[in-house]
């Protein structure tokens, strides 16, 4: 074959090294950080970890009081951002369709969803805990539930798309009004990608730190009010990762470990729904 | 219930009767729900607003207080309450800028392995593992920089680096000075690391609306798959690739905790890319709660809507480009 | 060719006024439709007559559809689509911008022609609209709900497993769920709007037996692009061509002896 130029042939060997070459790249770059993770992570895995406070330098302790703060912001934070979410995506998409709002909202939500996390915490700083003059962890929480409006707005108006206007034309036929039309029809059947959504967010922000660090700051003791400065932990790791004591570095990898294992559950279970819905 | 037939017209008014009161009552519902939805959507609008604004106000002392000399000088001394941003600027492009280099390419290439090379029963599972790469908390990336790479690069690549680069003029002024294993260099190739996924996972489904057509016509044509790659397929999604470049970019110029692990916080401008610096997220992130007196924390927030701004512009930029090809697909 | 602006209506019996008033159930006056500024209803006027079916035939685009849908204002769901005339039921103008259309829909029920079951079990399909309407005990519910499902002869196919979901119906089966959901809420007419065009043969046949049997109680329209199911189950047939009423009149009239040139050439299938 004359066409088939060796030249041609080299080339296109090259490409096809050099493409599997990135992906095997990006897989072993994953593997080597899980692997890391884990070996270090687990090594500190004790019980101790989920029944004692983070210790003072030098001394063996837990994260409890950090585990507690992050679940409790985390909660409080979807619980406040996602009906937002859940209603602004609702307006885009239903109410508020063919509206030319729609497309500053849209443009917005979007410039949101990618700000840098940080902003949000120098935000809520400016906002809230200024005003207030100390940290909380409603600080830390209102700046949780600003990174969960936009994804939950952004999964919500996108799957609410996807419901065929017919659905909404037999509803509407029926006489069912607006809101009925949405809550049992749209709704209903929009709802795994909408669940989808909710846990992305959910693991977007228990892995969050940067927004954390001066809203709802740092506790070293237990506390079950959230109103003063409140542990978690995201930021136990950086504060520990960054000293110089052992067990306090320890500690950092198996609160990264605890992370980013809930994270990965919660990023599985929801591509998991998500598939299930498509495939029917 | 009787049954109503058509002649029954007094039953018939009463059925409308009892709906019309059932539905006088939703109406209200109704207006309620509509307002929530319109309500929360202004929240939205509101909210970007308040960012905005709170950063604009927030910065007015350190603005009055330097002018634009902030955005052109390098000094950073809270001892003498005097600040200036390049350092901070300069470090947040260049560390970008690093992870581009590396993530372009890699990313792209992951996305044509995806498509094209990848056998079926595998595509699933490692694109997926490729998308749970960039679920992974940036924290994650940071103490693993810190203790795993840092010391990797210091140990076997950046003295390497320094003995075959750093004698070659010009090129050689990147890579001088001792081996930390922390700093920018560090901090660009994490970034890179956190950012491919994005790169792939956009390529990939970009690549994917190109039509089948017309890669089988290349095909057709004797075309190897780096040539049906190079003027089919590219030229088709270059728009959406950009848009997902630009996402990722958007996202490296923004990462606060991956960077600032490893970047080693000292606000000055070095040619090595070896040294330490900062980019604005890190210094913000290991300042802020620190910083005593209005200007400094003033300086510190300035900074935060110099990195508003640009990554503003660069995600209105992705957004426009990949909703040119969403157009084009749904057309 | 030119067509009179008043269609040619050969088979309306002579009555005396104040009965006609009460035999139609919705009087078309002069319709104007436009889709943004595409004038797509050139001013039609006809009458529905109460408890028989009115067809509506002609080629894709000659308006049929959006006849249907002024009638129960479903274009109102869309931006830029408007109606001009009038359009009475029971004398009442239902284009009145202070038309309640929640209970103007919930008296003119609607059958679309793709299936539209609910993501919810085949029971809660029917029973929902039921119970946002009427305060009703379990088993007055349960009664109801197999009243429309017998109605619709499903029931037969249904009874053991009413709490599986809608989805999980075959395309007929899931139709006559939609038809018996829409009887379920006693309207007063029902607007089908090419009811049987994604089911097999069978189904339709099933679908036109059950249309037969609605007619004794509602006012039916039926928009369809067969013309044997047109002769089969309507009483009065509407051709429309290019947004214009063309023929109206006895549907055994219009396909034995059609006065219009158009209509003829429609019907045996000479364009359209």
């Amino acid at each position: 074959m004359a066409v088939y130029s060796r030249k041609r042939r080299i080339e296109n060997g090259v490409f096809l090294a050099l493409s599997f070459g990135a992906a095997a790249l990006g897989l072993v770059a994953l593997v080597f950080i899980l692997a890391a993770l884990l070996w270090n992570g687990v090594a500190g895995l004790k019980p101790s970890v989920f029944t004692q406070m983070t210790p003072p330098p030098g001394s063996a302790g837990g994260l409890l009081n950090a585990i507690y703060g992050s679940v409790v912001m985390t909660v409080l934070g979807l619980a406040i951002g996602a009906p937002v979410g859940l209603l602004a995506g609702t307006y885009m998409a239903e109410h508020g369709r063919y509206a030319k709002l729609t497309v500053v909202v849209r443009f917005l939500n979007d410039i949101l969803l990618s700000a840098p996390s940080i902003i949000i915490g120098l935000f809520v700083y400016e906002v809230v805990v200024t005003r207030l003059g100390h940290f909380s962890g409603y600080a830390g929480a209102l700046a949780l539930a600003m990174l969960v409006i936009p994804v939950v707005a952004r999964t919500t108006e996108d799957m609410l798309l996807l419901v065929p206007n017919t659905l909404r034309e037999a509803a509407s036929a029926m006489g069912l009004p607006r809101s009925h039309v949405v809550w049992k029809v749209a709704y209903a059947a929009a709802r795994p990608g909408i669940v989808t959504g909710l846990l992305l967010a959910f693991a977007r922000i228990s892995g969050e730190t940067a927004p954390l660090l001066f809203t709802a700051l740092n506790n070293q003791f237990w506390t079950t009010d959230i109103s003063g400065p409140t542990a978690s932990l995201p930021t136990v790791i950086f504060q520990f990762a960054l000293s110089p004591y052992k067990d306090w570095q320890q500690l950092a990898w198996t609160g990264a470990l605890i992370i980013t294992a809930t994270v990965l559950l919660l990023s599985i279970a929801a591509r998991s729904l998500g598939s299930t819905r498509t495939a029917k | 219930m009787a049954d109503i037939t058509m002649r029954d017209r007094p039953a018939r008014r009463s059925v409308d009767a009892g709906r019309a009161a059932v539905l006088s009552r939703f109406r209200t519902v109704d207006s309620i729900f509509a307002g929530m939805t319109l309500g929360a959507a202004l929240l939205v609008l509101v909210l970007l607003g308040g960012v905005i604004v709170s950063l604009v106000i927030g910065s007015m002392p350190a603005f009055r207080a330097f002018g634009l000399r902030f955005l052109y000088t390098e000094v950073w001394n809270p001892n003498d309450d005097v600040y200036g941003a390049l350092g901070a600027i300069y470090g947040t492009v260049v560390t970008s800028v690093i992870a581009m280099v590396i993530a372009i390419p890699v990313g792209i290439g992951i996305a044509v392995f995806l498509t094209e090379l990848c056998p079926f029963a595998l595509r699933k599972p490692i694109g997926m593992a490729i998308e749970l790469l960039a679920g992974i908390p940036s924290i994650i990336y940071g103490i693993w920089g810190l203790f795993i790479f840092a010391p990797f690069l210091q140990t076997h690549v950046e003295p390497a680096l320094i003995a075959v680069l750093g004698p070659i003029p010009v090129l050689g002024a990147l890579f001088q000075g001792p081996p930390y294993g922390i700093g920018v260099l560090t901090a660009g190739i994490i970034l890179g690391i956190m950012v491919l996924p994005f790169i792939s996972s956009v390529s990939r489904d970009v690549f994917q609306t190109v039509p089948p057509v017309l890669k089988e016509a290349g095909y057709g044509l004797g075309c190897t798959t780096w040539e049906v790659m190079k003027n089919i397929v590219i030229p088709f999604s270059r728009t959406g690739v950009i848009g997902g470049v630009m996402l990722a970019l958007g996202r490296a110029l923004g990462e606060t905790m991956a960077v600032t692990f490893v970047i080693g916080n000292a606000h000055r401008i070095s040619s090595s890319i070896l040294l330490p610096g900062t980019t604005i997220s890190a210094a913000i992130a290991n300042e802020f709660t620190e910083a005593v007196g209005d200007l400094y924390t003033s300086s510190l927030i300035e900074l935060g809507l110099i990195l508003f701004v640009i990554t503003f512009i660069v995600l209105a930029i992705a957004r426009y480009m990949l909703l040119r090809i969403q157009r084009r697909a749904g057309a | 060719m030119t067509h009179d602006a008043e269609p040619v209506t050969t088979a309306a019996p002579p009555r005396p006024a104040a009965d006609q008033d009460r035999a139609n159930k919705i009087a078309v006056r002069d319709l104007k439709f436009f889709y943004g500024d595409t004038l797509a209803l050139k001013g039609v006027s006809l009458n529905l007559e109460a408890n028989k079916v009115t067809a509506f035939i002609g080629p894709s685009g000659c308006g049929k559809s959006t006849l249907l849908r002024v009638l129960n204002r479903m274009y109102d769901l869309y931006p830029r689509q408007r109606a001009e005339g009038q359009v009475l039921l029971d004398g009442e103008n239902i284009l009145d911008p202070k038309t309640d259309l929640n209970l103007l829909r919930a008296r003119i029920g609607m059958v679309f022609q793709k299936p539209t079951p609910f993501p919810m079990s085949i029971y809660d399909n029917i029973a929902f609209g039921i119970k946002l309407y009427e305060k009703v005990s379990k088993s007055e519910l349960d009664g109801r709900v197999e009243t429309a499902l017998k109605g619709s002869a499903l029931w037969p196919e249904v009874k053991d497993k009413l709490g599986a979901s809608g989805l999980s119906l075959s395309g007929g089966q899931q139709q006559r769920l939609c038809i018996a959901r829409t009887v379920a809420l006693k309207p007063d007419v029902i607007l089908l709007d090419e009811p049987c065009s994604a089911l097999d043969p069978i189904s339709t046949a099933r679908v036109e037996e059950l249309i037969d049997e609605l007619k004794g109680q509602y006012t039916i329209a039926i928009v369809t692009h067969n013309m044997q199911q047109a002769a089969r189950c309507s009483d009065y047939t509407a051709f429309m061509y290019l947004g214009e009423l063309v023929e109206f009149a006895d549907t055994h009239h219009i396909f034995t002896s059609p006065t219009q040139k158009q209509t003829q050439q429609y019907i045996t299938g000479r364009f359209g």
